[in-house]
Parts: C-alpha cells; sequence; structure tokens
C-alpha cells in the first residue's frame, strides 16, 4: 500500500473528495518551489503533482511549458527534483508525491537507477505523459514492480475497446484528462464530464480524478462532485509566474482545495 | 535472393520498433489516433487504387521518375569515382518532400479528415504541403519555428500564397524541433478533423515506416536507371540527413544489397565537438525518446534536448529517423558529419562546375562526395540523392559570403 492508496482509503472513510496541486519543481528557483511545496498540505492538498521539467514539453500548454524553462534556466534537473522530494520529506511523511513528466530525462537516467531514487526519495507514484501502454515494458512494469503506483492518462479519445487496456496496469488512481488538448487550455463541464468518469468507473474500482482545464475554486467543485477528485496545475503556475508571494499563491491553493472538498 | 533473417528491409516490427528504435511514446490522447493511421494505411499499402492515384500524381503533378544524371564535369574535376545525381530537386515545389506528402494527403482523404497540419524547418516541407491542400482544396497549417520563418523568407510566402496558414513558433529556440512540439499540441487539441503530415521519417510509428514507404520511390527509381545507363548496381549511396527522409528514400531499396555501400551526411554545424554546435545526432548524440520514438539525440547529462546548429534550417533538427539510428548499430550504413564551411564549398563548386544551385542540405553530401571520390577508382559509381534546390538558399548563401543582394554592383561587402 502506498501513500496514495492510504490518502484515498481515508478520504474515502471521510466522505471527501480529494484535491490535487500539481507544481513545476524548481520553478522559479529550487527555494521558492520547495517552500511552495512545503506549504501545499497545510492548504489542503492531498496529492502533490510534482512536475519535472523537461525541454519538451508536448502535452502542455505555454503555463507549464514557461514554468519547465524557468526551472531549468535556474539549474532544475531530474537529480534535483528527487532531492526536492527528500527535502519534503523531512517534514511529512504521509502526503503523497506523484512525478509527472516526461520519459526521456528518466530513460536517460536508466530505469532501474531511477526507480530505486524515486522510491528512497519519497514518491509514490509516477505520471509519465508520453509512455502509453503499448510501451508498459519500459517503464510502467518495473515501477510497479519497485512499490511506486503507475498513473495513466485516459482521455476523451479513450474509447470502451480501449480503455481495459489502459486501465490494466494502472494503480493508484486513474487521472481523466477532461478535454481533447494541452494543459491550460479551455474548461470541460461536469456535464459532460460526468458520464465519462462513470464509464470509466463501470470497468475499474481505482479513483477517478480529473484535470485539465480547472482554474477556480468553483470549478474544482464542480468537477470534484462528479469524479473522486480534481487537479489543478496551469492556474496555479500561472499565479507563480506572475511573481506573487508563496503566501498569496498558498491562499489561492487553499480556495481551491476548499472548493474541491466542498463538492 | 536474401533471407529473411538476414533482411534489413523487414522492419519495423508490430510495435513500431527497428531493433531497439522507434516506437510509440506519445501522449494517450493521441495513441488511438496513431493506431487508427497505422491500420488505414496497411490498408492502403496494398490496396492498387491508392497506389494507382499516387503513380498518376507523381507522374503528372511532381514530374517523375526524375532523372539520373551523370555530373561528368563534376567527376573529371574531382578525377576520380564516377558521380551520379538523383535529381530529386526537379520535382515540383523543388525537393523530395512531395513524394511524401502526396501518400499522405491520398491517406487523409480516404480517411475525411478535412484538416491538414505539417512542421517545417527550411519550408520545404510546408511548401509541399501547402501545395498539395490546395491542390486538393483542404484547410493547411504549417508550424514553423520563428528563427526559421525569419530565415527562410521566400517559402514562407510561398506557402501563404498557397492558401496555407503559417503559425510562427515562439517555444524554445524557435526551429523545427519546436515546430513539431507545437504541431503535435494541435494534433491533440483536434483530433476529430485534423491530420498531421510529418515531414520526415521520424515521429511514432507508423510514421517512420510510412514515410520511407512513400520516399523510397527514389531508391526504386535510382536502381532501375543506373541499371539501364550503368548495367550494374551502385558502389556507394550518399544523401543528407535531417530527420532522414531523402536518405530513407535512396537506401530502403538498396539495403540487401550487400556490395552497396551507404553513408548518410549529418550537419556539422561548425564542427562536432564538445560545444554541440552542430545537429550530428549520430556522430555526437545518444539514444534517447523525443517526439514519439526512441532514436539518437542531441541531449545534455540531464537528458534535456539540446538545440541543434547548422547553416542548413532542413538538417536543423536534434534527432533523426529511428531506422538510421538502427542502421547506425547494426553497422549496415555509415554516418559522417559535414561542416557548415565544407557544405558552402560544395554548393558554388556544384554551382559552378555543373549549372546546379543545389539546396544547401544536398550541399552536405556533395561535400562529402568531394571528400572521398578522388581516392576512389574511376570505375566506382557514386550515387548522389539531389534532394532539393537551391533557389530558397541564395539569401543565406549570399550573406555567408559577403555579398550584399542590394547593391546593383553586386559587390562584395567584406
Amino acid at each position: 500500500m502506498t501513500r496514495i492508496d492510504a490518502k484515498f482509503a481515508a478520504l474515502k472513510a471521510d466522505g471527501k473528495k480529494a484535491f490535487v496541486a500539481y507544481v513545476m519543481a524548481g520553478d522559479p528557483d529550487y527555494d521558492t518551489s520547495l517552500e511552495l511545496i512545503r506549504g501545499l498540505p497545510a492548504a489542503g492538498v492531498d496529492i502533490i503533482e510534482m512536475g519535472l521539467p523537461f525541454t519538451d514539453p508536448m502535452a502542455d500548454g505555454p503555463t507549464i511549458q514557461l514554468a519547465g524553462q524557468r526551472a531549468l534556466d535556474a539549474g532544475m534537473t531530474l537529480e534535483r527534483t528527487l532531492q526536492m522530494a527528500r527535502d519534503f520529506r523531512k517534514n511529512d511523511d504521509t502526503t503523497p508525491i506523484v512525478m509527472m513528466g516526461y520519459y526521456n530525462p528518466i530513460y536517460n537516467r536508466g530505469v532501474d537507477k531511477f526507480l530505486v531514487d524515486a522510491k528512497a526519495a519519497g514518491i509514490d507514484g509516477l505520471i509519465v505523459v508520453d509512455l502509453p501502454p503499448e510501451e508498459d515494458e519500459e517503464l510502467c512494469i518495473p515501477a510497479q514492480a519497485a512499490g511506486l503506483n503507475f498513473i495513466r492518462l485516459a482521455t476523451p479519445t479513450t474509447d470502451d475497446k480501449r480503455l481495459p487496456k489502459v486501465l490494466q496496469n494502472t494503480s493508484g488512481f486513474v487521472y481523466y484528462v477532461s478535454i481533447t488538448g494541452i494543459t491550460g487550455a479551455a474548461a470541460a463541464e461536469a456535464t459532460d464530464v460526468g458520464p465519462e468518469v462513470a464509464r470509466i468507473k463501470a470497468q475499474t474500482d481505482l479513483p477517478i480524478i480529473v484535470g485539465f482545464g480547472i482554474r477556480t475554486p468553483e470549478a474544482a467543485e464542480s468537477i470534484a462532485s462528479v469524479a473522486d477528485g480534481a487537479v489543478v496545475g496551469s492556474a496555479i503556475v500561472g499565479e507563480l509566474a506572475e511573481g506573487k508571494p508563496v503566501a498569496d499563491v498558498l491562499s489561492f491553493v487553499k480556495s481551491l482545495a476548499d472548493g474541491a472538498h466542498r463538492a | 535472393m536474401n533471407d529473411l533473417f538476414n533482411s534489413f528491409m523487414t522492419g519495423p516490427d508490430e510495435k513500431g520498433r527497428f531493433g531497439k528504435f522507434g516506437g510509440r511514446f506519445v501522449s494517450e490522447t493521441l495513441m488511438p489516433l496513431i493506431l487508427e493511421l497505422e491500420e488505414q494505411y496497411e490498408r492502403a499499402k496494398t490496396d492498387t487504387e491508392f497506389w494507382d492515384e499516387m503513380n498518376d500524381l507523381w507522374t503528372h503533378y511532381v514530374g517523375r521518375p526524375s532523372p539520373m544524371y551523370f555530373a561528368e564535369r563534376l567527376t573529371n574535376h574531382l578525377g576520380g569515382a564516377k558521380i551520379y545525381l538523383k535529381r530529386d530537386e526537379l520535382n515540383h515545389t523543388g525537393a523530395h518532400k512531395i513524394n511524401n506528402v502526396l501518400g499522405q494527403i491520398i491517406l487523409a482523404r480516404r480517411m475525411g479528415k478535412t484538416r491538414i497540419i505539417a512542421e517545417t524547418g527550411a519550408g520545404q516541407h510546408g511548401v509541399a504541403t501547402a501545395t498539395v491542400c490546395a491542390k486538393f482544396g483542404l484547410k493547411c497549417v504549417v508550424y514553423m519555428g520563428a528563427h526559421d520563418v525569419e530565415r527562410q523568407a521566400p517559402n514562407v510566402f510561398r506557402m501563404r500564397l498557397l492558401g496555407a496558414e503559417v503559425i510562427p513558433v515562439t517555444s524554445g529556440r524557435g526551429t523545427l524541433k519546436d515546430a513539431m512540439n507545437d504541431a503535435l499540441r494541435d494534433w491533440v487539441t483536434n483530433v476529430r478533423d485534423t491530420f498531421y503530415c510529418i515531414g520526415t521519417v521520424a515521429g511514432p510509428h507508423p510514421y517512420p515506416a510510412m514515410v520511407r514507404d512513400f520516399q523510397s520511390i527514389i531508391g526504386k527509381e535510382a536502381k532501375e536507371q543506373l541499371q539501364q545507363q550503368e548495367g550494374r548496381l551502385p558502389d556507394t549511396l550518399i544523401a543528407a540527413i535531417g530527420g532522414g527522409s531523402n536518405a530513407m528514400g535512396l537506401f530502403y531499396p538498396f539495403l540487401d544489397d550487400k556490395s552497396v555501400n551507404i553513408i548518410g551526411v549529418e550537419a556539422g554545424g561548425k564542427g562536432v565537438n564538445a560545444k554541440m554546435e552542430h545537429c550530428a545526432s549520430l556522430t555526437g548524440g545518444r539514444p534517447g525518446v523525443l517526439h514519439g520514438n526512441r532514436t539518437y539525440l542531441l541531449q545534455d547529462d540531464d537528458g534535456q534536448i539540446l538545440e541543434g546548429f547548422s547553416i542548413s534550417a532542413g538538417l536543423d533538427y536534434p534527432g533523426i529517423g529511428p531506422e538510421h539510428s538502427w542502421l547506425h548499430d547494426t553497422g549496415r550504413a555509415q554516418y559522417v558529419a559535414i561542416t557548415d564551411a565544407e557544405a558552402l564549398e560544395a554548393f558554388q563548386l556544384c554551382c559552378a562546375q555543373e549549372g546546379i544551385i543545389p539546396a544547401l542540405e544536398p550541399s552536405h553530401a556533395l561535400a562529402h562526395v568531394m571528400k572521398i571520390a578522388p581516392d576512389l577508382p574511376k570505375d566506382h559509381i557514386i550515387c548522389m540523392n539531389m534532394c532539393g534546390r537551391g533557389d530558397k538558399d541564395i539569401f543565406t548563401v549570399a550573406k555567408h559570403l559577403g555579398f550584399d543582394m542590394s547593391d546593383t554592383e553586386g559587390r562584395v561587402t567584406g
């Protein structure tokens, strides 16, 4: 049982929906980013998605792209992203961390070495955008064997025929991408998302968390009400990009978390 | 004949792999789309109606077959091997790119797609795509790095004349790799009506195999033409490589002809050294995953992708088609790098000796011909792919040679 499984069990016992926050590790610099991440649990964040910066984030919109560039410009690497998880774990041993990024930095480090290091750093799950089920042997299966959850994206183009393949080796939770598009794009309506979540739930017992396009506490509430939780990324990263102090970003995060928890 | 086990022509496997290279490293949103594309392509491949349409357009719209030209003065000048140029620069739109675009657009039409997107570096693939879209009345959107929009202005204007929307890409350093990222972002957003027409033998399976199959008309013709003109196979094939589609097109039909020496020429920029001011993925990179496939990439110690550097916008890509990576690792083909300066010298020599203004991309291939031809025997046949014409490059070349195009007397500005 990973911290992710434990978290969902606890939320279920409380009858609460999950709020997941995405931040780019190292944006705009290591210390600011660590301060923000350390503040997330107190702001009501149930699961932290820690973005691993990459030069070519082909599924991300401009907000996340620029965050990745700022992090890389400030010297962020995969090694320092692992260090950030280790630093976070010094004060928090329960909040799950999911590392989200692209495959090349992981492949470049060597999958086996990466998995040992990630597990030791206190990372609980992985979302790797450019590894569909067709490439499960690359990282998904070794990650599960190493005790890490491998969280898969399901999308509006994942039809019923394909869904079992997508769910087969998924663990922790299912991340439903509410729109066809990139991060930070137009929002989906709860009325559209609800039936899609039900469609996936018919085939899995895993929690379904919905992301992409959620920018306000109201949207977090309405989306979370038709799923097991909501993810917000670009809206939070955008606040930081405007140069707002960490405390202000955290109060925005709290408003989003409160929204999701009202659901 | 060649047995299957020793054949180099059986790839990719059912997972889209050439050895360990290739694959389908895309987001879930795109996965159903590329599976559908694969299914449709597999069907088209054996459909005579599909090939009848291709052949008709290749003949009457593109102008195929392209000539196989014996470059006699160049041969005499270099004093060694007999040099043939496969004249794909004479195709409609001035490069090999249209061979592949026609195939993909015919496929897109069969699939009922109404909107075509493409990435382009030098603009040749963008022009070819805009051209075929105009011919079929399809909406066309071309992503082009902002830096390339600047250095390839004539091609940008051509695309716009042909009715395409050209979107300058400012992410990253604004070159081909960034244009490909934005094209993928567009595709992920417009999944229902849009067909992504990739210009080279890279990207997720089935693109590397499909583009190779469409481009291999070059090698098929070359084989027949040399048989007619020389009565035998060539000894050496040479082609320039950015992503590697013109090279794959020439090489593929010869892969199992073991006597044929195959050489791919990468862009060496300012030189393949620690400063990485080049685009030589095989000579100066290592395997990684980008744009849907595993292949050799220019990357730093952390696995971050580096920007390539080349005088030629068409070669300015930090990756290479996965089949080339495999041919490199198996040793079936040899890959070398040519610098900007060497390519410029070859460009001028070709103009002066043969009355052919080559594009900067095949100028790299020609520079390698210049290196090896003098030491080869006179009965050694080299076939080089002249994959593009240089009209688009004259401004770049003028600038590098210190020639002021606005000066009506053509004075050199020093």
